[in-house]
């Protein structure tokens, strides 16, 4: 990272108004960075991947109305009702200020820094900075949203967050924070995605801790050009008898490292983690659900889906690691991949830890291609083979993405997979 | 229009270089109903399989039309298009794909771009159809085939040729795996369809479908062809003797075709 200084660094801090804390932890993994190694993925070799060779640039604009963003922006807007906040490159560009429930907070994390300092240091950067990768997030981190629900609030409607990467070799590293306090209910839609082929990095964190009896669930997707290297780590941690949700959509053509690690620290917790992929083109990807069962009564159900078509690569990696004293708990996990074109390839990793005797876990793999015998039947019905061949896709995709509550959200999808696989 | 007519010419069929099907010949016409009868290993289903044109089936021998055109020429969509409809014994489970979303797709794929099927007129015919073969609505949005029981594939099936309407259907033992009350239905499902428009070709061991779908025809199958014809008192009398004088009147060993499925 020798192009960047500790001097760069701490201009970015000052530009947000950061406290000194946070110029602190920037510093300290700035410094980290070079000593630190790439992160360990299965079957991934990360040597050739650009994590760190990129422009900041300036979003130079903002829009006062929904009709002025690009169409490809405006297109993933969930509901006319719904809350939502758009980053550009360095900064937010559009928000909506409709009226949120009793204590809601719904902001960008720069003015976070300065109107809720104290939750943001009980709860920012809570993880562990264990790799390079991270190290450059958490030095560069560069916007983002904090969300903030109050004990016994149910929001009605999701909120909306839209990273918008534009320029040549540009770079953005958002960092999401969400603390959902007790039996509070919040959903969130974070959408990652690129206007310019030419970008380079989007390297996110989405960091969520749910309370007891508390509900949230966060649907991230992702659709960058080839160009893109594009990283996302998730972490949530749940407390007694609350329930996680991930929904990830990782529809990048670039490559791509998508983690999600749930920590079910306290009895009763519950993660479900549905994950769908469509590569296209040389897409490489290393999609990861780890889940950590602590308390007991806990239980967790990873459900991936990923299909690759030309010489696209997927590994799908499932963890489910059950520790001694979680008894009573149940890990279920499934990954399946389909490939559809010779060159295509695909891995399906599952894995059972479990230190504990009292409890139960299944998981179940698949890597495959589409079953002639289903083709055959589906064609015997008058159906083409291409369009058959898209049914059997859309089938495999649908039983995670029907799950999708939002029917804009499932609709966006649906489209940019159609658009994959005709291109 | 004319009468639809399928006409099948010494066909001749391999799977994996084994010959299952050694000379079929067989014309059926819009309004008749041929039963193919026969024991285990016949060749009856492998019949069925390569007129649809089942990919793992090879033809090396003979012809088949479709109101004159080249059926074996066709892809497999094509054929279903040109009006072949073949019910499996054992139709594939399609996970994500609702019963619904599949049905649609099949009948727009028939009725061409533009002039696709209305949602509400689809619905409509589907509701009908289902409440003929005594199907709860939920089938409607389940996904096709997962987790249906044997008789409730059956139903699907029939169900499908229902609503494609098309000019040849081919049931391949949609009897087995039926008790009486769903074989009923099964077959007031087919009688409803019976018109000048649609011939049948129902594949079976058992005569007991029999008593529901009047047959025209009857042919005993053996060694990978048809060896004897006759009308319905022919499968009566199998029904009672079994087919153990057939062989004896042709001199028939080993009625299989020495390849056991």
């Amino acid at each position: 990272m020798s192009v960047w200084s500790r001097e760069q660094i701490t201009q970015l801090s000052l530009a947000q108004h950061e406290p000194k804390w946070a110029l602190e932890k920037r510093l300290e993994a700035f410094d980290a960075i070079d000593s630190l190694p790439l992160p360990k993925l299965e079957k991934t070799n990360l040597d050739r991947w650009n994590f760190s060779s990129f422009q900041l640039q300036k979003a130079n604009t903002t829009y006062q109305q929904i009709d002025q963003l690009p169409n490809e922006i405006s297109r993933l807007l969930l509901d006319e009702n719904s809350n939502v906040l758009i980053q550009k490159n360095d900064s937010v560009v559009y928000q909506t200020e409709n009226t949120l429930e009793q204590g809601v907070i719904f902001t960008s994390l720069a003015s976070a820094f300065q109107q809720h300092e104290t939750l943001l240091k009980k709860y920012l950067y809570g993880q562990d900075v264990s790799h390079r990768v991270a190290a450059i997030h958490q030095a560069f981190v560069h916007g983002g949203a904090f969300i903030y629900v109050p004990r016994n609030v149910t929001l009605k409607l999701p909120l909306q967050t839209i990273f918008w990467l534009d320029g040549k070799e540009a770079a953005m590293f958002p960092h999401v924070l969400i603390v959902a306090e007790d039996n509070s209910k919040v959903e969130i839609v974070a959408n990652f995605l690129s206007t310019s082929s030419e970008a380079a990095i989007s390297n996110s964190v989405v960091q969520a801790y749910v309370g007891q009896g508390a509900n949230v669930q966060v649907a991230t997707v992702s659709q960058f050009p080839h160009s893109v290297v594009d990283v996302m780590e998730r972490f949530a941690t749940v407390g007694q008898d609350g329930n996680m949700e991930w929904i990830v959509a990782d529809l990048s053509d670039g490559r791509i490292i998508s983690k999600s690690t749930t920590h079910l620290k306290e009895n009763g917790g519950h993660v479900d983690v549905k994950s769908v992929a469509f590569g296209a083109g040389e897409m490489r990807s290393n999609i990861t659900a780890e889940v950590f069962h602590e308390g007991t009564h806990t239980t967790s159900d990873i459900q991936a889906r990923s299909v690759m078509k030309d010489k696209a690569t997927s590994i799908l990696n499932s963890i489910t690691k059950i520790e001694k004293g979680a008894s009573k708990s149940d890990g279920q996990q499934t990954g399946k991949v389909l490939m559809l074109d010779p060159e295509a390839r695909g891995d399906a990793n599952p894995i059972l830890l479990i230190d504990e005797n009292d409890v139960t876990a299944g998981h179940a793999a698949s890597v495959g291609r589409i079953d002639p015998l289903t083709l055959f039947y589906l064609m015997s019905r008058g159906i083409s083979k291409n369009e058959a061949s898209k049914l059997i896709i859309r089938g495999f995709l649908d039983t995670i993405i029907s799950d999708i509550p939002s029917a804009a959200l499932r609709a966006s999808i649906h489209e940019t997979i159609e658009g994959k696989f005709t291109s | 229009m004319s009468t639809p007519n399928l006409n099948i010419r010494d066909l001749q069929v391999s799977i994996e270089d084994k010959q299952i099907l050694k000379g079929v010949n067989l014309s059926v016409n819009g309004g008749e109903i041929h039963a193919i009868m026969g024991p285990n290993g016949t060749g009856k289903s492998t019949l069925a399989s390569a007129l649809m044109g089942h990919p793992k089936y090879e033809v090396t021998a003979g012809d088949v039309s479709i109101n004159g055109e080249d059926l074996l020429e066709m892809e497999v969509d094509e054929r279903a298009r040109a009006g072949l409809f073949l019910a499996m014994q054992y139709p594939s489970e399609v996970s994500g794909v609702t019963n619904s979303d599949f049905l649609r797709s099949a009948i727009n794929a028939k009725r061409g771009e533009g002039n696709e099927i209305s949602l509400m007129k689809f619905i409509r015919q589907m509701d009908k159809q289902m409440n003929v073969l005594d199907m709860d609505e939920s089938f409607a949005t389940r996904y096709l085939n997962e987790g249906f029981s044997g008789g409730e594939k059956k139903r699907n099936e029939i169900l499908q040729m229902m609503m494609l309407k098309p000019q040849f259907a081919i049931l391949d033992e949609i009897d087995s795996g039926l008790d009486i009350d769903a074989l009923k239905i099964v077959a007031a499902g087919v009688n409803e369809m019976r018109s000048p428009e649609m011939g049948v070709i129902i594949i079976t061991h058992y005569q007991r479908l029999l008593n529901y779908i009047k047959p025209d025809f009857v042919h005993v199958f053996m060694q990978g062809r048809i060896v004897k014809s006759g009308g319905p008192e022919l499968a009566e009398r199998l029904e009672q003797e079994g087919y153990d004088w057939v062989k004896e009147e042709l001199g028939i060993v080993d009625e299989t075709v020495g390849h056991k499925v």
